[in-house]
Formats: C-alpha cells, sequence, structure tokens
C-alpha cells in the first residue's frame, strides 16, 4: 500500500501511522453540548467506497488528509490538514 | 531416460557435477536442475504421494511441479518441499525422497495405497466421529503424525536472507516471447523497466520450442534481445526472481532465489525478498500445460509433453520410448517436432477424429489412453482406439491437455477471470489488476507472433501512459499457428484417475464431493483437498473444476474458479522476515552515557527502544536491592547523577508559541515567565490523561517542553496534528530535540557542589527556574527541577559532549560520597514522592483520578477539557491514586495486586481497585506502594487486603498520602 504525502510524496504505508476517519477534523466549539463531542469523539460511519482519513507521515512530521476508496483501495489524494478542513 | 550425447542449450557440459540422491552417487553438468539431472540419471522414482504413499516422478519442468518435492541438505539440514524442478544442481548437492520410508522404493506407508477404497474423500470426517473422547487422545495425534508434506528443520536457521525495493516504470512479468518484446520496446524508449524471470535462462518456451523467429532460433533470437536489455542502463534484469503477488498501490512481492544454486554460498544470502513498486505492469508469465485425468494417469514416466520437450532441448534429456497423448494442435506440432529432432516418438494418441496422419508415427485419432503399468516407472500405456484396447510398450507417457494461461497475479485484487470456449481455458479480463495488462499465452494467445504483437503493443500502451513515445523497430517474424483444442477433462475407465497429484485427488473424489453435497467450487476444494498442496493446484485445479461441472450438470464458466491468493510460488518464512529478526526487529537506542554505564558493570533495561542502566553494582552487593537502596540514599544523604536524556524534549518557537501551549496543556503556560519552569498536564480529546511533563519558557517567544521517554512518539504526533488541523495560521514552530541534547539529573543535598565544580560560579536558579550555561566553550542548559524530591538541578548539553559530562558528573558524586544512580533508584525516589508515571498513567485515569484536578484550568480552551468534564470522569465512583504502606512495614508487596476490604473474598465484584507501582523505601525502611483505590482520597486510613492470586501474596495495608516523604516539599524547593 501506498500513500501520497504533500511534502514528500508517493510512500510506503510503513512510513505513516494511522489516526482515523477525518471526523477528527471537525472539532466542536468548547460548549457544544455533550451529544456533539459525543459524535465528534465516537462515531463514525463505515463507508464503502470514498473515505477520507488521517495519516501522519513519520520522517516529515505532516499530518495528511488522504482520500481513497474502501471497496477498490484505490489512493486518489493527500492533502495538508489546513487544505482539507 | 539418459542424457543424449550431444544438445541441451542450458548445459555447460565442460563442467560435470557429482551430486547425491537418496544416497545414491550421480553425475549432472552445471546448468541442470535437479530434476533434469535425476531423469538424465536414470532416476523415474523421486517420491511418494501424500496420502496414498503412490510412486511418483518429475511431471513439470517448472515451478508449478506437484511431484518431484525433495529433501534438500542445505546449511547442515535438510529441508522439506523443495522442487527437484527450479533447484539448479550444485557440485555435491545432497537430496532424497521424502514422505516415504524406509525409501521410496520400499515404502511402508504405502499400504495406505491397497487401503484407498476406504480413504476417499471426507474418509476423516466420516471415520473418527466416535467415540468422542477418542478423538483429542488417539485419532487426532496418530492423524497429525501421519498428515503434513516433509518434516521441518527443528534447529535455529539463521542463514542470511535479504530483502530489498525496487521500483520502475514499467514491470515485465516473465521472459519468454511476449515479455521479451514488451521489455525491449520501452526499454528502447527510455522507460526504467525491470524484467522478472523465474527461471536462470530468460527466454521463456522460446528456450525449448522449435519454432524460429525472424529466421533464427528462438533460442537465439532471446539471447541476442537479453544481450540488448542487459546493456541498457535503464534495465534491471532479474532472472531467479518469481513475481507472486500483487498488491494495492502497484507493489508487487518477489522472491530472488540467491545463492540457493551454489555450493558454498557462505554469507551469501539465500533468498531476497522484492517489493517492486511499478508504474504498469506487464503481466507476460505464459501458460501451464494441463495433464489428462485418464486411469492410473501417476505413475513415474508420465509427464507433461511441454516438459518432455523442455528437458530434451534444454537438458539434453532423451525421454526413451514416448508415447504422446493430446488434445490439440499443439500437442500433435511439438510431437512432430520431436521426432523430426531424433526423439522416439511410437505414437500419437487424440480423441479428435480426422486427425491429418502426416507423422512419421502412428496418430491414433479418436483415441483415449484407458490405463498404465508398471510398478515404480512406466512400462506401458493401454489405450482404446476404435472399439479395440491394446497395449504399447513405452518409456514415457507426455501428456497434453491443452494450455491454461498463467493469469494468478491478475486475480489477485479478486478479480474473476472469464472462460474462453476457443481454448477451453479461463482468461484474465482488462483490468482486475490497476495498470496491468495481461500478454501473450498469459492472455490466452499462443502462437509466437501473438506473444510478440501483444508484447509490443502493451508497452506501447505503458509508454503513452508514462507520456513516453513509443520506439520505431522492426516487428520480427515468427509462427502464428491456430491453436485447436477439443476439452478432454476425464477418461472414463478402470482405475482412479488423478487430478491433483500433490494431495491425491481424484476425479472420484471430486464426484463424490459433489454427491455429497460440497457441490461449489470451493467446498469441493476444502473437502476433497483439491489445489491445497505446495502447488497449490497449478496444474489440477482447472480439471477438477471441470469434473466438478460435469458432475453437477453446469458449465465450467457457471462453476467457476476457487479464489488466486498469493503467493504464486512458495515463500519461506526466512525470506520474508528478512531484516526483521533479532536487533533488526527492535533497534537499539543508545544514549550517550551508554558506553560508561556498561562499563561500570550496569545491567541495562528496554525502555521503549532505549537502553538504561537498571542499578551500578558493587562487588559486596548481595543482589540487585543493595545497589538500588545504596543508589536511593545517595541521592537523600549527598548527591546522585542519573541520565535523563531518553526524555522526549520538543522545542517550540514563535510568537504564538505561548497560546499554542495553553491549549495543549490543561494548566496555563503563557503566564509562564522567561527562565522559568512549570510542570504541565496533557489530556486526550477524550479527557484522559495522555503525558505529564516540563514546560520551560527558554525565551519570551521559545519554549523546550518535555516528555515521558515512553509517550516521546505519541505527544510529538499530538501536537503536530494539533497545530497542523486546528491552528495552522498560529505563527508557532515546533520539533523533536530529543536525541539533540544529552541530559543528566543532579539531584541531592550536595548537588550545588557537583555543580560548583564543573561552572565555578554556580548561577543563581530558583526552584522551577532554567537559564543557559557555558561549560567553557560549550552552550548547555541548566534546569532547576526535580524527579526525586531532593535539591536537585538537570544539566544539558549537546549530545556530542554527553559522555564527557556523564563521566565527569559521577567522579565528583562519587568525591562527594556518592554516586550514579540507575532506573531502580530512580522509581524508588519517585514513588516516595508519589510522582506518577506511565505506570499510573495507563490510559484510563484522569487528571481527577490523580488528584491534579487543581491543574485543569476553568478559564480557556484546550484539548480534552470538553471531554474531562462528562459525568463519570469524576466523582466517588472514580478509581483514584493514593498510596499505600503494608502494616507490617517489612511485608513484601507487588505491583498488579488486587485490593479488597478485608472481610471480602477476592472476586472481581468485591474488587476496591489495584497496585500500579511499589518500592522498598531505604529512607522509610518500608515497602510503599502507589495504587489506584475506588473513592480513595475519601478513605486515607483505611485498611485493605492486597491480594496477588498469581504469586500467593496477600497482605494488609494501610490507604495513605500518595506523597510519602517530604510532603511539602520543602528539600527540593528551598
Amino acid at each position: 500500500m501506498r500513500l501520497i504525502c504533500p511534502c514528500c510524496g508517493w510512500r510506503d504505508r510503513r512510513e505513516f501511522t494511522y489516526m482515523g476517519a477525518d471526523d477528527y477534523l471537525h472539532r466542536p466549539v468548547p460548549d457544544a453540548p455533550p451529544e456533539a463531542w459525543d459524535e465528534y469523539l465516537h462515531n463514525r460511519t463505515n463507508p464503502a467506497g470514498a473515505a477520507r482519513d488521517l495519516w501522519y507521515h513519520d520522517p516529515c512530521g505532516t499530518w495528511v488528509c488522504i482520500t481513497r476508496d474502501t471497496i477498490t483501495h484505490a489512493v486518489t489524494d493527500g492533502t495538508r490538514l489546513e487544505d482539507a478542513q | 531416460m539418459r542424457r543424449r550425447d550431444s544438445g541441451g542449450s542450458a548445459l555447460e557440459r565442460a563442467r560435470s557435477l557429482s551430486f547425491q540422491f537418496d544416497g545414491r552417487e550421480l553425475q549432472g553438468f552445471e546448468g541442470d536442475t535437479l530434476a533434469s539431472a535425476l531423469l538424465a540419471g536414470g532416476v523415474r522414482l523421486v517420491g511418494r504421494s501424500f496420502k496414498y504413499h503412490r510412486p511418483r516422478g518429475v511431471m513439470s519442468a517448472g515451478s508449478e511441479e506437484p511431484n518431484a518435492l525433495v529433501e534438500l541438505l542445505r546449511d547442515g539440514v535438510y529441508h522439506p518441499n523443495i522442487r527437484a524442478t527450479t533447484q539448479e544442481l550444485h557440485m555435491g548437492l545432497q537430496a532424497r525422497a521424502q514422505n516415504c520410508w524406509p525409501s521410496a522404493r520400499r515404502d511402508v506407508m504405502a499400504v495406505n495405497d491397497w487401503l484407498s477404497p476406504f480413504l476417499g474423500a471426507g474418509f476423516y470426517y466420516k471415520t473418527f466421529m466416535w467415540p468422542r473422547a477418542f478423538w483429542e487422545h488417539l485419532y487426532e495425534p496418530l492423524i497429525r503424525r501421519a498428515a503434513g508434506l516433509g518434516r521441518l528443520p527443528q534447529s535455529h536457521q539463521d542463514a542470511p536472507h535479504e530483502k530489498a525495493f525496487a521500483f520502475c516504470d514499467l514491470l515485465v512479468i516473465g521472459a519468454g516471447p511476449a515479455g521479451l518484446m514488451a521489455a525491449l520496446t520501452a526499454a528502447r524508449a527510455g522507460a526504467d523497466v525491470i524484467l522478472a524471470e523465474e527461471d536462470r535462462q530468460m527466454g521463456g518456451r522460446l528456450l525449448s520450442d522449435h519454432g524460429q523467429i525472424d529466421g533464427m532460433p528462438g533460442g537465439t533470437w532471446a539471447a541476442g534481445v537479453v544481450a540488448e536489455l542487459a546493456s541498457l542502463p535503464n534495465v534491471r534484469l532479474m532472472p531467479r526472481t518469481s513475481v507472486f503477488g500483487a498488491y494495492d498501490g502497484g507493489v508487487y512481492g518477489a522472491l530472488e532465489r540467491g545463492a540457493l544454486h551454489m555450493a558454498a554460498p557462505a554469507r551469501t544470502p539465500r533468498e531476497c525478498y522484492w517489493r517492486i513498486t511499478a508504474k504498469r505492469v506487464v503481466l507476460a508469465s505464459g501458460a501451464l500445460e494441463r495433464p489428462i485425468a485418464h486411469p492410473d494417469n501417476d505413475r513415474p514416466g508420465v509427464m507433461l509433453l511441454g516438459a518432455v520437450a523442455s528437458y530434451w532441448q534444454r537438458f539434453a534429456v532423451d525421454p526413451g520410448r514416448v508415447v504422446v497423448f493430446g488434445n490439440n494442435d499443439h500437442a500433435l506440432a511439438t510431437a512432430k517436432a520431436l521426432a523430426a529432432d531424433g526423439m522416439d516418438i511410437r505414437a500419437y494418441i487424440d480423441p479428435r477424429d480426422g486427425l491429418a496422419t502426416d507423422a512419421p508415427f502412428t496418430v491414433y485419432a479418436g483415441a483415449e489412453v484407458i490405463g498404465t503399468r508398471g510398478r515404480h516407472g512406466l512400462q506401458h500405456v493401454t489405450l482404446r482406439h476404435k472399439g479395440r484396447e491394446f497395449r504399447m510398450d513405452a518409456d514415457t507417457l507426455a501428456l497434453s491437455g491443452g494450455w491454461n494461461p498463467s493469469l494468478h497475479l491478475a486475480c489477485h485484487m479478486n478479480g474473476r477471470p472469464v472462460w474462453d470456449d476457443t481454448i477451453a481455458a479461463f482468461i484474465p479480463r482488462p483490468g482486475m489488476v490497476p495498470d496491468m495488462e495481461a500478454i501473450g499465452a498469459a492472455a490466452g494467445q499462443f502462437s509466437t507472433h501473438a506473444a510478440l504483437e501483444s508484447g509490443a503493443r502493451a508497452a506501447a500502451g505503458a509508454l503513452d501512459a508514462l507520456g513516453l513515445r513509443a520506439p520505431e523497430c522492426a516487428f520480427p517474424q515468427a509462427e502464428d499457428a491456430p491453436y485447436a483444442i477439443q476439452p478432454l477433462w476425464q477418461v472414463q475407465g478402470k482405475g482412479r484417475a488423478w487430478l491433483d497429484f500433490a494431495n491425491d485427488v481424484t476425479t472420484r473424489d471430486v464426484a463424490l464431493a459433489a454427491r455429497e453435497g460440497f457441490a461449489s467450487v470451493e467446498h469441493m476444494k476444502r473437502y476433497t483437498t483439491q489445489g491445497m498442496a505446495p502447488d497449490q493446484g497449478k496444474s489440477s485445479n482447472m480439471g477438477a473444476l471441470a469434473v466438478l461441472a460435469d458432475a453437477t450438470g453446469g458449465t465450467i464458466a457457471g462453476t467457476g474458479t476457487t479464489t488466486f491468493r498469493p503467493p504464486f510460488v512458495p515463500v519461506s518464512i526466512a525470506a520474508l522476515g528478512a531484516g526483521g529478526y533479532g536487533k533488526s526487529f527492535a533497534p537499539e537506542r543508545l544514549t550517550t552515557s551508554d558506553a560508561q554505564a556498561r562499563a561500570m558493570g550496569a545491567p541495562m533495561i528496554e525502555a521503549g527502544l532505549w537502553y538504561r542502566p537498571s542499578y551500578f553494582p558493587q562487588a559486596d552487593d548481595r543482589d540487585w536491592r543493595d545497589a538500588c537502596n545504596r543508589e536511593a540514599l545517595h541521592v537523600r544523604n549527598a548527591v546522585g547523577v542519573c541520565d535523563v536524556s531518553t526524555l522526549g524534549k520538543i522545542d517550540l518557537q514563535g510568537p504564538d508559541a505561548a497560546r499554542f501551549l495553553d491549549f495543549v496543556y490543561t494548566n496555563t503556560m503563557s503566564s509562564l515567565k522567561p527562565g522559568r519552569v512549570r510542570y504541565g498536564l496533557m489530556l486526550r480529546e477524550d479527557g484522559h490523561v495522555m503525558d505529564d511533563g516540563t514546560c520551560a519558557r527558554l525565551g519570551d517567544q521559545h519554549f523546550l517542553i518535555t516528555t515521558t521517554t515512553a509517550a516521546a512518539g505519541e505527544v510529538m504526533r499530538h501536537l503536530d496534528f494539533v497545530q497542523q488541523a486546528f491552528c495552522a495560521d498560529w505563527a508557532v514552530r515546533l520539533i523533536s530535540v530529543t536525541e539533540a541534547w544529552a541530559q543528566f539529573a543532579i539531584a541531592g543535598p550536595l548537588a550545588d557542589e557537583v555543580l560548583g565544580h564543573i561552572f565555578g560560579d554556580l548561577p543563581e536558579l530558583p526552584f522551577m527556574g532554567c537559564a543557559p550555561v557555558d561549560l567553557g566553550a560549550v552552550a548547555g542548559r541548566l534546569f532547576r527541577i526535580s524527579f526525586s524530591g531532593e535539591r536537585g538541578y538537570e544539566l544539558a548539553v549537546p549530545a556530542r559532549y554527553g559522555a564527557d559530562l556523564f563521566r565527569q558528573l559521577v567522579a565528583l558524586a562519587e568525591g562527594l560520597g556518592g554516586g550514579a544512580y540507575g532506573m531502580e533508584a530512580l522509581n524508588v525516589l519517585r514513588i516516595e514522592k508519589g510522582f506518577v508515571t506511565h505506570a499510573e498513567i495507563d490510559g484510563r485515569v484522569t487528571a481527577f483520578d490523580l488528584g491534579l484536578q487543581g491543574m485543569v484550568s476553568p478559564r480557556k480552551d484546550f484539548i480534552g477539557r470538553a471531554a474531562s468534564q462528562r459525568a463519570g470522569l469524576t466523582g466517588a465512583a472514580r478509581l483514584q491514586l493514593v498510596g499505600l504502606r503494608p502494616v507490617n512495614a517489612q511485608a513484601e508487596i507487588t505491583a498488579g495486586a488486587h485490593l479488597y476490604a478485608p472481610d471480602q473474598p477476592a472476586r472481581a465484584a468485591f474488587g476496591q481497585g489495584h497496585v500500579k507501582s511499589v518500592c522498598y523505601s531505604p529512607t522509610l525502611q518500608s515497602w510503599l506502594a502507589l495504587a489506584l483505590v475506588r473513592n480513595g482520597r475519601a478513605r486515607r486510613g483505611e485498611r485493605l487486603r492486597l491480594d496477588d492470586g498469581l504469586r500467593g501474596i496477600r497482605v494488609d495495608v494501610e490507604i495513605c498520602n500518595p506523597v510519602f516523604f517530604d510532603p511539602d516539599g520543602g528539600r527540593m524547593r528551598d
């Protein structure tokens, strides 16, 4: 498996550390109701098809939002988090 | 069988090799495979079959071989399941037959063959049902002893294996006519090409065919192409390399045979496991010939026609009197070519009617082979022709049931091939693996012309996708013979007809499976074990599913194939694990004081990948505890020195650095003054404690924070995430400087004296202060922080000065009645003070649990704030950090023990908490523990029973303040 780092290009999966779905990017405002925080922290969809998730490229320290397809395993995009919001 | 006096394109006749098989001395030539040398030496019987222990001989000339699996002496031990057809001969090679005792000729277990009427598919499932209790103690051990093919060496194997990575524009798999043409076209256009070929020689079937290309023998043309490819800098030729798996993202696994053909390989890697990343791939893996399931088709001497041709042409093996049984035009053409070349072909047998009979041998059209004879090797063949049955003497029966494209790799991503009626075989569909194209025989195009043409075309397509221009080159001329076949899946008759030779599956077994309800191809496979041997049914799966289709009344296309999975050929665990065992599995991180600590005799313990000294022994120590007590008392009474460089260090700079730290710590760092240090706590976003450490403000916009050794990587990732996800526009940058600095704790009442020797003029530092310091020409940093509870400092210097500084500090401390201290003493000191580590921060505790709720600022947002306020993460129901002292101070207590009320049983329902850390305190002359106890802070003074069921320890303990020593902290502050 190979992933694309916006800083370094296509790299082997073993250079990356996985975090989870890109839901982590959408942090609720501090006084959001508990339901919003519950949703943010715990609840995830399990998509068949296009999925976005977060990977850390250990050698360069860049967090990457990867777009991939859970059916075909095709990795189509990798962007910096600031471009993925 | 014998060796012809001349010929053999693969052989170097000048170099004769002697080898042993089953103790017998034999001769071969450089270039032989073990199989070709055995055949040339007249050895037809090479082993016994798996289940019925039937005599078996070489069937194929490639990696698909089901029969000729032998044990080979390599690196001093016998390795099982070596395919004689791919093992190259070398001087002194020693091999022996497997799955037989005492020998291949006289095998005791051959009794199974007489019992075969009882041993059909499903025999074990049906027979060993009762009495039930017999299964575990009688049946299973017996069956296990009889099962399995070959025995693994039981000793540790440390022969070198290698792993490697490669990248290319175009990976060409297979160096037959199609692969060579594709590689040549792409290489001439300047693409980076890797050409991988399983065989030692490139050329594929051109090496054994009789066809011509551009008027020259195919092998000559191939050699010319290979020479040109070898001369190009953009081409990597990889002979002896089997591409065994297709994976996501254009990654291919390949196994290169390194030293397996060498007589004395020494440290040359036996095999190399390649991961090849390719932008485009051409699959030119050719096709595998099918045998025909006729009665008694498994005798030594029954071979594939293509293999007979290959042994004849490449290895000069004369197969003696040959009868050919085929069902396709290619078989007849091959038989004619071989006869013209001098092979003694006695007859050609084909079920098709109306064949032209212009051959120099008898052609029996509309005929079938219905049996064979010969106890340890073929002696004659029985055939049925025009209603008449008769025998023919033969040494070799050459079978050709048609050709199956080698489409395995194209199916590794779960794509299903399609059935092609014209060649009676499955062919790959386009796009089954992204960016891969199957060509030539692998795509069911069997003529040489079609192979060359599809090679050139596929390369042009790949070049186009790569943005390169295909070169103009003359297209070679070659035969374009049509291929006609009449499927023949089984010949009806008396006796068993084998499908899977390796696992002893017959046509009857498949029919039985269908009758008993295992009619889906995946069920049939598992019921009969068809295709589950080391050869993975390469030459038999197709026949088995055709027989299954026949038995169920379905079509072959409708029956479908089983799932193709990597690896295409067996891959040794040693190759897969290359570079990943021993120290390579977990590299060592060494501190700058490592050599000195070891020189002082310190046993090292692992902390993640780091190695740290456990304690520093002295001659009169009774055990490690003596050393630990001494070192702890040094710190309490004099001065100790400890390397703390393994703690994570992160440097943060920028106008928004303080704001950023406020966002990641529970407490406020922006109010910290330059030159001061503050203890900080970080939460995960789910409200639990992630890590703790210190935060030093080196300048207005410059901070240095520390993490625990264990969480250094996790914290760095976390901070990078928070910064990049939520504060990308803040002016702050952070970087790990853990390995840039060597840092030493100098702790104890005499710490100032040690530093006085170092600096002469010791800078005046308040508790929790920090300052830049000069050590001669070296710029260092001094922090007045303490993890021991004593007056203490941590002194940091650039890592290259660490070893010298440590030596100097230890000498100074020893001069003052102290010395170095290790991890054991460090642990005692911090437990005495109630300082937490990841023993307590176990991922489930909150700031409240640790009694650190005062550090959680109510006035700002920070990571973990919202979740930390969740119901259930605070309150009396929580397990809270407390101290424990045994009522009898000398009663040993253990970490991991559980706690119960004195009168309640040791059952989970009554659990009051558990012990996280323990030590014996030489200062307090007592065992101490840090524990998490339900509502513990409100229960000080209460007695509990500590119960360690594993070690049989039961001790009464009392709940107390977790800060056992100097609770008001005067010793470190003043």
